[in-house]
């Protein structure tokens, strides 16, 4: 007897939360978002139709629904790297892709993204790195904002590297992020001062160039 | 990496911009996509089936087989497409898992032939998403225990050297492995009927002195009691003793059940023994004299079914300690509220808590004495939410043990069944003589083909005849194990003929052997039709033996120097006694080979299949070479 009051209550305590997620769920299976057609895509940005039909295929894989969620992105990049923890870095990545800040990242996005990334001139993907360090977006990066990015960079390598990491190695990036970046030593560093001091940087350039044959 | 995202492999790498500005050192060289081919789609033939599917899909799995290299060498020039010979219908799933990234495992396959396809195609079956993976491993699990059945009950058939020891404990354990252990089995099943009916006899009441009250029949009839009573343990004792004797390891024989439940049956009567004089432990005697009703738990070594329950109920404890937990609960509950119901009315006999509790137990399981019974309205009331109660409660946990009792059961069902089958050692017999068909079917074809030589001319239809008989396939299988039977310098001989020559060989001379042994190296080797011909014949004495095997040879011999074309048969090399025994290139009855000897013989030595037709009869070679021929194969 005592047993099935029991059951009893244990029902009623359980039915709220599950009907919030199966709204959730609903919500998400109903979103089903196609992008624009073939010709316009490769028209705005610099891939090839194959190149975006693979891209496309991809995507629809991972994604059927047409949108990416944040929950969804953090557990493709961490499939990239399992030894850290990418969930920071994804986090701050997946605001750099969600141009429109609705949360969700449509093909379009993403194929833009990748677009400025892999085939855009060198100062498009400065700009679109200095968005990625700028996390409140306005327009200045500050030593918070490096020192976040850093330490999102370094949880992805996980706790066992050689040499160990230590507590202050993350602020020794950023006192040296700030010292070739920052000219006017204001503590900010904004757009122009990046862009400038990357391209004078031969290392940065070098390695900018890196990945255009990604594709 | 899962499988899709290994399609955004170019996306992380393209975000990995975000690192540049922040490090310090420069960035290795990015590895260059050498072919840099479009993505192109593939063809996998799958025994006639064409799936086809990206490159790229298949390359989301490097460690496979269809994401390797690997699969180069199922790649087919003409109709450039992959082609494997393997179920089509399997391979679905196979497929389905580089498109998804999900290995499924579809219910209605063998589990074997699912098993053999995940490891030929180089896919760990640990990665079956979880979906399906239960059912894999029930099914597994299930395969595995039948397998394992399968091979008790073969190791059960035979072992030789057994010590003593041994022996009587598998003959305790296992009553079917001999007529002794079948009849100790049934005296102790019988002694223990007899002490279980012996105790409950004893305590009724049987005749009586006509001033007194009826008497057990145990207390008239004390000594013939008594004398049953000691024969049983006697018996009891003896058995215990010997099981622990042939135990392999008596520190664990002592722990289990079955010997705990022994020496609690004959405990007490040795305890009696000792302590039949002394009045006032008397009665803690008596009480003693209950755990002799123990005796019929030794009943489970002789009933499986008992066996069965008692797992069961091991195997359900937590359901059952459910069981009780939420029935105490109830109990106590109702009981409360009855007595509280009952405190108002007169000559209740709800005088408390725990009195009431036995009528909650009764009610509960709707026993309903009635020895209890309540007056007031309010104790009916409860009282009837009590026992509508107690169907459910006690209803709920039923099945579950039903269901585990079912299983068990019927596995152990299954066990017997297949033990008792003899379909099943048919069926391993037919399993047996398939598989030594081949090697019989090796035999035979070397006595037919020596007889084959030994003949003058094969005619055009007995050739054909045997080529159908033996397929190239054959031919070169038997080629195969005539080369192992040259390399160990052994043969291959049936079971009877084993047997025969083992026998044989005890009886040998070996100063007469050794004449032909001598002469077997010299021209014409080993024969196999020779040694197997002189091994049929019958156990004789070993003069008539020699002369036997010097006539065999002698016929050998014999039939070579008059039949040239058999000798050259014999001396021939394979293709052109190939020709001349059958004139065709479907039997291959002949191989020669050479040991070591003059090359000029090795290159011409040619062990292989289908000669092609020669009439002519090419020159004899110098037949005083040192080359061991072999006659038809």
């Amino acid at each position: 007897m005592g047993a099935v009051v029991g059951t009893l209550t244990m029902q009623t305590s359980q039915r709220q939360p599950s009907r919030d997620k199966i709204d959730d769920e609903l919500e998400m299976t109903m979103v089903c978002h196609r992008p624009e057609g073939l010709e316009q895509l490769e028209a705005q940005t610099n891939f090839t139709k194959q190149e975006l039909q693979v891209l496309y295929r991809g995507f629809k894989n991972e994604c059927p629904s047409g949108v990416v969620n944040e929950e969804t992105f953090k557990h493709i990049y961490a499939q990239f790297f399992p030894h850290g923890d990418p969930s920071t870095y994804a986090h701050y990545l997946f605001n750099a892709f969600d141009t429109r800040n609705n949360g969700s990242i449509k093909f379009e996005d993403f194929v833009m993204g990748l677009s400025t990334l892999l085939r855009g001139t060198v100062r498009d993907k400065l700009e679109w790195t200095f968005h990625l360090y700028d996390i409140n977006k306005d327009g200045f990066i500050n030593k918070e904002e490096m020192t976040e990015i850093v330490r999102a960079i370094y949880d992805m390598m996980g706790k066992y590297t050689y040499p160990a990491l230590k507590g202050d190695v993350p602020k020794q990036h950023v006192d040296a992020f700030f010292e070739k970046m920052d000219k006017n030593k204001d503590g900010v560093v904004t757009l122009e001062e990046f862009v400038l001091a990357c391209q004078e940087d031969e290392n940065m350039m070098r390695s900018m160039q890196l990945f255009e044959n990604v594709m | 990496m899962a499988a899709g995202v290994a399609a955004w492999l170019p996306f992380a790498r393209a975000a990995a911009i975000g690192w540049m500005p922040v490090a310090n050192l420069p960035m290795p060289v990015a590895p260059t996509n050498k072919n840099k081919h479009q993505d192109e789609l593939i063809i996998l033939n799958v025994s006639g089936r064409r799936f086809q599917t990206w490159r790229n899909t298949l390359d989301r799995y490097p460690d496979t087989l269809l994401g390797s290299s690997e699969k180069e060498f199922f790649f087919n020039e003409e109709t450039r497409e992959y082609f494997f010979d393997r179920d089509p219908d399997l391979f679905r799933s196979i497929l389905n898992f580089y498109r998804t990234g999900k290995l499924h495992y579809p219910r209605y396959e063998c589990i074997s032939a699912y098993d053999e396809e995940l490891a030929f195609f180089g896919i760990i079956p640990e990665i079956i998403s979880d979906c399906c993976y239960e059912e894999y491993k029930d099914r597994k699990r299930e395969n595995v225990e039948r397998l394992m059945d399968d091979l008790e009950d073969n190791k059960d058939s035979k072992l030789p050297n057994m010590t003593f020891r041994e022996t009587m404990w598998r003959a305790f354990e296992n009553p079917h492995t001999s007529t002794m252990a079948l009849v100790f089995y049934y005296v102790t099943g019988f002694f223990i009927a007899i002490s279980v009916i012996t105790n409950v006899v004893e305590t009724v009441p049987c005749g009586s002195m006509p001033n007194q009250r009826d008497i057990p029949c145990g207390e008239r009839y004390t000594e013939a009691f008594f004398c049953m009573d000691t024969a049983c343990v006697m018996i009891f004792t003896v058995e215990y003793l010997m099981r622990l004797f042939a135990a392999p390891s008596r520190y664990r024989f002592m722990r289990s059940v079955m010997s705990i439940i022994d020496v609690v049956a004959i405990l007490p009567y040795y305890i009696g023994l000792v302590m039949t004089n002394n009045e006032d432990v008397s009665g803690a005697f008596v009480t003693l004299r209950v755990f002799r009703v123990f005796r019929i738990f030794k009943f489970s070594r002789h009933s499986q079914g008992l066996r069965i329950l008692g797992y069961t109920l091991k195997s359900c404890a937590s359901e059952l300690g459910f069981l009780l937990f939420s029935l105490t609960m109830a109990i106590i509950i109702f009981a409360t509220v009855m007595f509280y119901a009952e405190k108002g009315s007169s000559s209740s006999k709800f005088t408390s808590i725990p009195a009431s509790f036995w009528y909650t137990i009764v009610t509960m399981t709707t026993l309903g004495y009635g020895d209890m019974v309540p007056k007031t309205i309010a104790g009916k009331v409860f009282g009837s939410i009590c026992s509508l109660s107690g169907v459910l409660v006690i209803a709920l946990p039923v099945p579950v043990i039903v269901s585990n009792f079912s299983r068990i059961y019927h596995q152990n069902q299954r066990a017997d069944k297949r033990r008792a089958q003899k379909v099943q050692k048919a069926r391993l017999a037919r399993m047996r003589i398939s598989k030594c068909g081949s090697s019989s079917a090796f035999l035979h074809s070397k006595r037919n083909g020596l007889n084959q030589s030994l003949e003058l001319t094969g005619s055009l239809e007995e050739d054909q005849q045997l080529k159908k008989t033996t397929s190239l396939l054959e031919s070169q299988h038997h080629h195969l194990l005539h080369c192992l039977e040259k390399t160990t310098n052994h043969e291959f001989v049936d079971e009877r003929l084993y047997e025969q020559g083992y026998l044989q060989t005890a009886l040998q001379n070996f100063p007469s052997q050794s004449p032909s042994l001598s002469s077997e190296e010299g021209i014409t080797g080993t024969c196999c039709s020779r040694r197997t011909k002189k091994n049929m014949q019958p156990l004789s004495a070993t003069h008539t033996h020699n002369l036997q095997e010097l006539s065999a040879l002698h016929i050998q011999c014999g039939e070579q120097q008059p039949l040239n074309t058999s000798r050259s048969s014999l001396n021939l090399m394979s293709d052109e006694s190939g020709s001349l025994n059958c004139k065709s290139s479907g039997l291959v009855t002949t191989a020669i080979i050479s040991i070591p000897t003059p090359p000029s013989n090795n290159s011409r030595a040619s062990p292989d299949a289908p000669p092609p037709p020669n009439p002519d009869a090419p020159p004899l070679p110098n037949p005083g070479t040192d080359v061991v021929k072999i006659s038809a194969l």
